[in-house]
């Protein structure tokens, strides 16, 4: 269990070009389940690979409680790490899989047999100790490549997109095991993954990466909640959340098709005549109830396209002006391909943002808790 | 269910009667020299040199007890060939792996490069080195030694066995290798405990070609030898006398040379074959 810290680190492979990294900064809490999430290509394996030791920062410090390890070699770092491949070793048993680093150690044969027989207890594979990875299932196969991690009994997880190459089912199943296993192991972990969903149900603090710099990290509902850019306003959440360009008119923000009324401080954010983008979950949108009753803080209507039951819910894609947005919409609307369709949401759920530079607009109206925020 | 698999073989009917003819036509081919070899080695001096072809006689052991009547000749060369064959594979194998580990698990800008320029050394003709290894070797005092020939060998079979050795480990995915750092493995452990292990189908199948390739090799055993250090091809070449060939026994000879090695390869032959796909199956 250690705390990790890393300090404004960067990355750059070779002589020239980019960064794949650039101005790292966190610190986890000792123990905390830390989630990389970002578009492919962001930096997420780069960063991993960077506390593993496999790959030296070149620029910044990372430190394991409070002491630099920029240049300790990968295996004297006392890190596990499980990899998307799992990268089991393919000639030895499950057994001899999970006691390898154990027999490296030097510790006694009946010390290791425990600690292989516990570890194994607890991933429910001791009925497959004698065969060879070749022989497993891929949900098997990802069980004994966490089981080798445990019974290191490591500072420090790190886990590279662990569950991209299970079925959709086992990774909902391995998504509650690890989660689980966190709980029961409390070590420091730091988890990749591209899959927004395993982000939000997975991490206790959410690190938001594109093109290799940090665009914000906070708890799951933090981010939901305040996005600070459009970037993580899109990334977070399913369906994406929708975003209207829309011009401030006295008291009121008016697209072409929609038109809100944000709360006075988001307001004072957007000068008279200026034009921003207007962000709203599909979640937080419910047809229309006849004016001037209904109304709500927005308002926008348009031409639906398509409508895709999904049960419970119902996801219906219309026109607003020239842009396509998304509805969630409770139950089974009454709605039909290429009907007019008026939705409004309330003051809440409106989001501003910043023509050119995209950021969140009025988010300092916000209370911010520690979690540290960088602008793209 | 039977119609689909008729098609099928009457189209394979077509054209891969013909095919099968011609595969063994050429596998024919190829083994009558043998064949024939095999058969000269039993016969007399007599009927050896015939001008029908003999097919059918009374074998006889003539041939062979002439040949290895030349005292303990055969067994002072085939003893050579062994110790020529298996000490360069050996040291090959001591030199290329380090040198394989380090191009296919660190390779930088120039790997490519140095691959190709080292297998590229064995489009030299033999010939065109001959006189300054000669000259070398006889300042070096390695002519007609055991341990030059073995040298020559090693030097020869270098670039292929480190081609070969790279190339199966490239095969190991380097997250492999990466976990066993994690876990806290050095390089030589990593080796040890991991990569030979994986490799050792490849490795098994490196090891026996270069011995065949070093057992059978004729011109620099013949060339920088006189007698203390000469292999089997030596051997056989003695039968050449001025009088002319004595092909019985030439023939002889040559299957006593050749006999170790086929047996060797067709024990070895599953190995083989599966070190030479071992990339493609795994
Ligand atoms: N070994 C490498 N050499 C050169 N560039 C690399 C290497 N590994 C990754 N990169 C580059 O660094 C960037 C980040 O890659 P990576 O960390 O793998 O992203 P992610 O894991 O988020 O998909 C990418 O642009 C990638 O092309
Ligand atoms: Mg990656």
């Amino acid at each position: 269990m250690a705390i990790v810290e890393l300090k404004s680190v960067s990355k750059r492979y070779g002589d020239k070009g980019a960064n794949a990294v650039e101005g790292f900064d966190l610190r986890t809490l000792d123990g905390e389940f830390i989630v990389l999430v970002g578009p492919s290509g962001c930096g997420k394996t780069t960063t991993m690979r960077m506390i593993a030791g496999l790959e030296l920062n070149t620029g910044g410090e990372i430190l394991f409680d409070e002491q630099d390890v920029s240049s300790v070699p990968a295996k004297h770092r006392d890190i596990a790490m499980v990899f998307q491949s799992y990268a089991l070793y393919p000639h030895m048993s499950v057994y001899d899989n999970m006691a390898f680093s154990l027999k490296l150690k030097k510790l006694d044969k009946a010390k290791i047999r425990q600690r292989v027989l516990e570890a194994a207890k607890i991933l429910d594979i001791e009925h497959l100790l004698d065969r060879k990875p070749r022989a497993l299932s891929g949900g098997q196969r990802q069980r004994v490549a966490l089981g080798r991690a445990i019974v290191r009994e490591p500072r420090v997880f790190l886990m590279d997109e662990p569950l991209s190459n299970l079925d959709a089912r086992l990774r909902v199943e391995m998504r509650a095991e690890i989660v689980k296993l966190h709980r029961r192991l409390k070590v420091t972990t730091f988890y990749v993954t591209h899959d927004q969903v395993e982000a939000m149900t997975m991490g206790e603090r959410i690190v938001v990466m594109r093109d290799g710099k940090i665009q914000q990290i906070g708890k799951p509902n933090e981010l939901y909640d305040s996005p600070v850019n459009m970037f993580v306003a899109g990334f977070i959440g399913t369906p994406s959340m929708n975003f209207l360009k829309a011009t401030r008119r006295g008291a009121r923000i008016d697209g072409e098709g929609c038109g809100f009324a944000p709360a006075q401080a988001l307001l004072d954010q957007v000068d008279e005549g200026a034009a921003v983008w207007v962000g709203v979950r599909p979640e937080h949108l419910r047809p229309a109830r006849a004016e001037p009753a209904g109304g709500g803080a927005g308002r926008l209507s348009g031409r639906v396209e398509v409508i895709e039951p999904l049960g419970a819910v119902t996801l219906v894609h219309l026109r607003v002006g020239e842009t396509r947005i998304t509805a969630q919409l409770e139950g089974r609307p009454q709605v039909e391909v290429d009907d007019e369709l008026t939705l409004e949401c309330d003051v809440e759920s409106l989001h501003l943002f910043d023509l050119e530079r995209e950021h969140s607009l009025g988010l300092q109206a916000t209370p911010r808790t520690e979690s540290s925020v960088a602008l793209g | 269910m039977s119609t689909p698999v008729d098609i099928d073989q009457s189209r394979q009917g077509l054209g891969g009667v013909l095919l099968t003819l011609l595969a063994y036509a050429v596998a024919l081919l190829m083994f009558f020299p043998l064949f024939w070899m095999l058969l000269t080695a039993f016969k007399t001096e007599q009927t050896a040199v015939s001008l029908v072809p003999q097919l059918f006689f009374t074998p006889t052991l003539d041939s062979f007890r002439e040949a290895m009547a030349q005292g303990s000749t055969y067994n002072h060369y085939a003893w050579n060939s062994l110790v020529t064959a298996v000490g360069s594979t050996l040291i090959g194998l001591v030199l290329t792996i380090p040198a394989a580990y380090a191009m296919a698990f660190y390779p930088n800008k120039r790997t490519d490069f140095t691959l190709v320029w080292m297998v590229s050394t064995k489009f030299i003709p033999a010939v065109g080195v001959l006189i300054p290894i000669f000259l070398v070797y006889r300042s070096l005092g390695l002519l007609d030694t055991r341990f030059g020939l073995l040298m020559l060998y090693t030097a020869m079979n270098l670039p292929i066995m480190v081609w070969m050795v790279y190339s199966y480990f490239r095969d190991i995915p380097k997250d492999i290798i990466e976990a066993a750092d994690i876990d806290g493995a050095g390089v030589l452990q990593t080796m040890v405990r991991v990569i030979l292990p994986l490799a050792l189908p490849g490795l098994a199948s490196t090891a026996l070609l270069v011995t065949i390739l070093a057992w059978n090799e004729s011109f620099w055993s013949i060339m920088v030898t006189n007698h203390e250090a000469s292999t089997l091809a030596a051997f056989i070449a003695s039968f050449r006398s001025a009088e002319g060939l004595y092909w019985a026994k030439l023939s002889a000879g040559s299957v006593l040379a050749v006999a170790p090695i086929v047996v060797l390869g067709w024990c070895a032959q599953r190995q083989m074959v599966r070190g030479l796909t071992f990339g493609a199956v795994k």
